[in-house]
């Protein structure tokens, strides 16, 4: 068990947990500071400058790289901070894409959230220059796209894809005002290491990686991914009778929440129209559609004159367990036979 | 998953995925984790930023080597050599663990005699790397504990794969790696239901919960449960079921969600066997290659359209929820294969939902019996799971063996039935796409998946290509005795020099019509990891 202890927060006595910076003993006690390069999966940088309080009145000190202590007196809000928060955050506005109404981001923009906070007005911003940034978009990839122009430098695309998928496809290219996030040699996603697991998409917190077709669901189910062996946990998101999202299950202790592109992107094959949607009986050399009850008495009468050494089935590792019991129960019980095997070989 | 019952008692992987993150060394031999378990492949590159020592031991310079430590590329077929070579240098340095040979195992003796003719200049000569890699290794994996090995069809996928097995368990047991926490031996399973479908007894030797179908204790408490007569006797595997359809003795073949054409090494033969059967049934998703051949087709449910239980490779026993309606008349497979039942007159498949299937299964198959939906609706369980009060398991061989001793194994050197001549000078390995699954029957009909990889290419040595006159891009027909796909070549230094690398999931290049079709004796796998090839270019 982590220790517990009591700081003062604004005047109000909260209690934090051993290893909690500053900043996750706020959040932990509903405290609010802006913040945007923070993630509570990622090691903090403090890149953003948003966050800094006083301590002990003390100088400004980033609240998400400074560890909780005992008895310390935190003051979040200030003259002096609000003056340091306002002015990175016009610097960091200035070159943004203001495009807020098209943007996928939207209502999960955290820039706009820390700006709202913050009271920046539109004339605030006029004795600025914008620097005018154009830099091209990247769509290389089919399931997302990158839009450096709204990219505010936070650095969680980058930690996401070093600390949590241990790949570190991303990182920082050129130095000063001129600094984007990129492949190695900025070559674009689809010509670098990028494995398409969207994990940094999911984390971005304005809207610079974006995925390509956001489905916004109306519920959403928990289940597990069924392509390969790992199991991940997700939950599937459906607008009227169609899959339209995947996200990772965070609670489960097999994937912490991370999927890979097949698990998150890969789920339009169920509503192809290739999908074989009713029985069909095989007539001279076509196939002809039927009633389930036309094709279970075939079956039958043809099954029936091959019980024993004459039978065999092909049961399905895609298949949940419960259909898997059926098709051997059947296959022994009904069909007489062992006769049963499926691609675990293959 | 033969040998590791041979030598363990149990087939499965034997520890957890979370405990990857405390792992000491990790050895990932004949797994491209990578593009076959993406989200382990996250979590032993994290392990390897955190400190772990990660070994790669792979023909292909696989994506995972970026992450790791030490890197040994050997020859296509010579594992068990490699292993071998590894135990040899553990007991002549006096680095295995006594304490634990003595009170856990069993036939130790016998093994180190078997290791005499795994000489460093055997060793090296067979693999094809350097001895003092191989020590290097074995000496990290006997010291460097934690240790855990990870592998899959690169080891399973030979002639002699329950060799290869054996001596991965053999090597764990040498260095008392068995039975602890982040310590072990896993067989990281491909598909999403293959450890269940080995579970629930879709196999044609055992009976749900690994009871062998030949124990007469075993086929009464069956017949006493499903009321009704059974066979004791042996079924056929996989590949003797095509045999058997061609030389006129099964008449028919229930195919649920299978796709042989494509995934069976040979596949000529496979194709060939459902052009000859009198009566064929598929029951998919989609009309397959194979379905093609069917006499009735049955539209079957996605995993989005029913309920019930998919079982993971770390053996956890994980819900699976409905979260649409099946589309047009489209069914869930339990409730199809128990309308055949009850369409031929059959008592006991009147099935609700899945969840009476799943109280039946907890009442005949032990390992699950504690495993309810109930339980399961947070998080999933790990089998072994005795009853409703049981845990599950985290790891197993805890205090000793599932079969009593750990069984060591001695090994001889058995060669790959197809070596390079004149006339096939190459060898072919088998691999996947990060982008596709199997056949390809799901991941191809997504847009943006085949947009990232929408081609097969057999990847190729540039060493190589220049002496077959081929360069990046060339169509190319790569052939084996058994025929000819063709295909564009891509030229990396990924494969060794002498071996070249194809998956099996386009129906357009249909790999497995050439691969070597011989089975490990023992486990019936086929040896598409190492097939002779030729490669010209076309015209």
């Amino acid at each position: 068990m982590a220790e517990h202890f009591k700081l003062t927060i604004d005047g109000q006595t909260v209690v934090a947990e051993e290893g909690m910076t500053i900043l996750d003993a706020a959040l932990a006690s509903n405290i609010y500071i802006p913040h945007l390069c923070n993630h509570p999966d990622l090691t903090p940088v403090g890149a953003c400058r948003m966050c800094g309080v006083e301590v002990d009145g003390g100088r400004m000190v980033m609240s998400c790289m400074t560890p909780a202590k005992a008895n310390i007196d935190v003051v979040t809000d200030s003259p002096d901070i609000e003056k340091s928060r306002k002015v990175t955050m016009k610097l960091m506005i200035m070159d943004h894409n203001m495009d807020c109404l098209a943007c996928e981001a939207a209502e999960k923009c955290d820039l706009l959230r820390v700006a709202s906070y913050l009271g920046i007005q539109p004339d605030q911003l006029e004795n600025m220059r914008p620097l005018g940034r154009d830099l091209p978009l990247d769509t290389s990839n089919p399931f997302f796209q990158f839009d450096a122009n709204k990219c505010i430098l936070c650095g969680i695309c980058v930690r996401t894809c070093e600390e949590i998928v241990g790949l570190s496809a991303l990182g920082y290219i050129n130095r000063g005002f001129k600094t984007v996030v990129g492949t190695f040699g900025n070559k674009g996603f689809v010509d670098s290491v990028c494995e398409s697991c969207g994990e940094c998409v999911v984390r971005c917190p304005v809207g610079a990686l974006v995925p390509k077709k956001p489905g916004i669901a109306t519920r959403e189910v928990r289940t597990i991914c069924a392509y390969c062996g790992v199991g991940c946990g997700m939950y599937v998101g459906v607008k009227g009778d169609q899959i339209v999202s995947v996200r990772g299950d965070r609670e489960s202790p097999v994937n912490l929440g991370s999927l890979c592109v097949k698990g998150r992107y890969g789920f339009n094959y169920i509503n192809h129209p290739d999908r074989l949607t009713s029985p069909l009986i095989k007539k001279d050399g076509e196939f002809v559609k039927a009633s389930w009850d036309e094709a279970l008495a075939l079956i039958a009468s043809k099954f029936k004159e091959s019980k024993g050494n004459k039978f065999a089935a092909l049961t399905s590792a895609k298949c949940t367990n419960e259909d898997n019991y059926l098709v051997q129960k059947f296959t022994r019980l009904v069909m007489e036979t062992n006769t049963i095997d499926h691609c675990a070989r293959l | 998953m033969a040998g590791l019952v041979t030598t363990f008692g149990s087939g499965a992987m034997t520890n957890s995925i979370e405990e990857i993150d405390n792992a000491g060394t990790i050895m990932v031999i004949g797994a491209n984790v990578t593009v076959a378990h993406p989200v382990i492949s996250h979590r032993i590159r994290r392990a390897a930023q955190n400190g772990a020592t990660l070994i790669v031991i792979n023909p292909k310079e696989i994506d995972l080597v970026r992450a790791a430590d030490h890197f040994i590329q050997p020859a296509s077929g010579s594992d068990t050599v490699l292993l071998m070579g590894m135990a040899r240098y553990i007991v002549d340095n006096d680095l295995h663990d006594k304490e634990f040979i003595a009170e856990y195992t069993e036939d130790f003796e016998d093994f180190r005699k078997s290791l005499e003719l795994f000489t460093p200049e055997f060793v090296e000569k067979i693999a094809g790397v350097p001895w003092d890699q191989i020590a290097r290794v074995a000496h990290i994996y006997a010291t460097g504990k934690p240790s855990s090995i990870y592998y899959a069809m690169g080891i399973a996928q030979h002639s002699h794969g329950t060799d290869n097995v054996m001596a991965i368990a053999n090597l764990a047991m040498l260095t008392g790696s068995v039975g602890k926490l982040s310590t072990g031996v896993n067989p990281l399973r491909g598909q999403n239901n293959v450890q269940g479908a080995c579970d629930l007894g879709g196999l044609p030797n055992v009976y749900p919960g690994s009871q062998m179908v030949n124990d007469v204790v075993i086929q009464e408490k069956f017949e006493k449960a499903w009321g009704g007569e059974l066979s004791g006797e042996l079924g056929l595997t996989h590949t003797e079921i095509f045999d058997e359809i061609l030389s006129g003795t099964i008449k028919s073949l229930y195919l649920v969600g299978e796709n042989p054409v494509l995934t069976e090494a040979n596949s000529k033969h496979a194709r060939k066997a459902l052009e000859e059967i009198d009566f064929l049934v598929s029951q998919d998703i989609f009309l397959s290659e194979s379905g093609k051949y069917a006499d009735v087709i049955l539209p079957a449910a996605t995993f989005a359209e029913k309920d019930g239980t998919f079982t993971n490779t770390e053996r956890r026993v994980q819900r699976v929820r409905q979260v649409i309606p099946p589309r047009g008349d489209s069914k869930p497979d339990w409730w199809i294969t128990s309308q055949i039942a009850q369409a031929m007159g059959k008592n006991g498949f009147e099935y609700q939902d899945s969840s009476e299937i799943m109280d039946e299964i907890n009442s005949v198959t032990p390992i699950y019996a504690g495993i309810t939906y109930q339980r399961i609706e947070k998080t999933g369980l790990q089998w072994p799971c005795l009853d409703e009060n049981d845990p599950g398991t985290k790891f197993l061989h805890k205090d000793g063996f599932a079969r009593g001793k750990g069984r060591f194994v001695p090994l001889e050197f058995t060669a790959s039935t197809e070596t390079t001549d004149e006339k096939f000078p190459l060898i072919l390995t088998t691999d996947r796409s990060l982008y596709h699954f199997h056949s390809g029957t799901m991941t191809r009909r997504v847009g943006g998946l085949e947009k990232l990889d929408g081609e097969e290419f057999v990847k190729i040595n540039p060493i190589d290509a220049k002496e077959f006159g081929i360069e990046d891009g060339n169509w190319v027909e790569v052939s084996s005795q058994r025929g000819t796909v063709k295909v564009r070549a891509k030229l990396t230094d990924i494969c060794r020099p002498g071996m070249c690398s194809m998956t099996f999931h386009f129906f357009e290049s249909p790999t497995n019509e050439i691969t070597n079709p011989t089975l490990d004796p023992v486990a019936k796998t086929p040896e598409t990891k190492v097939t002779a090839v030729n490669i010209i270019k076309c015209k």
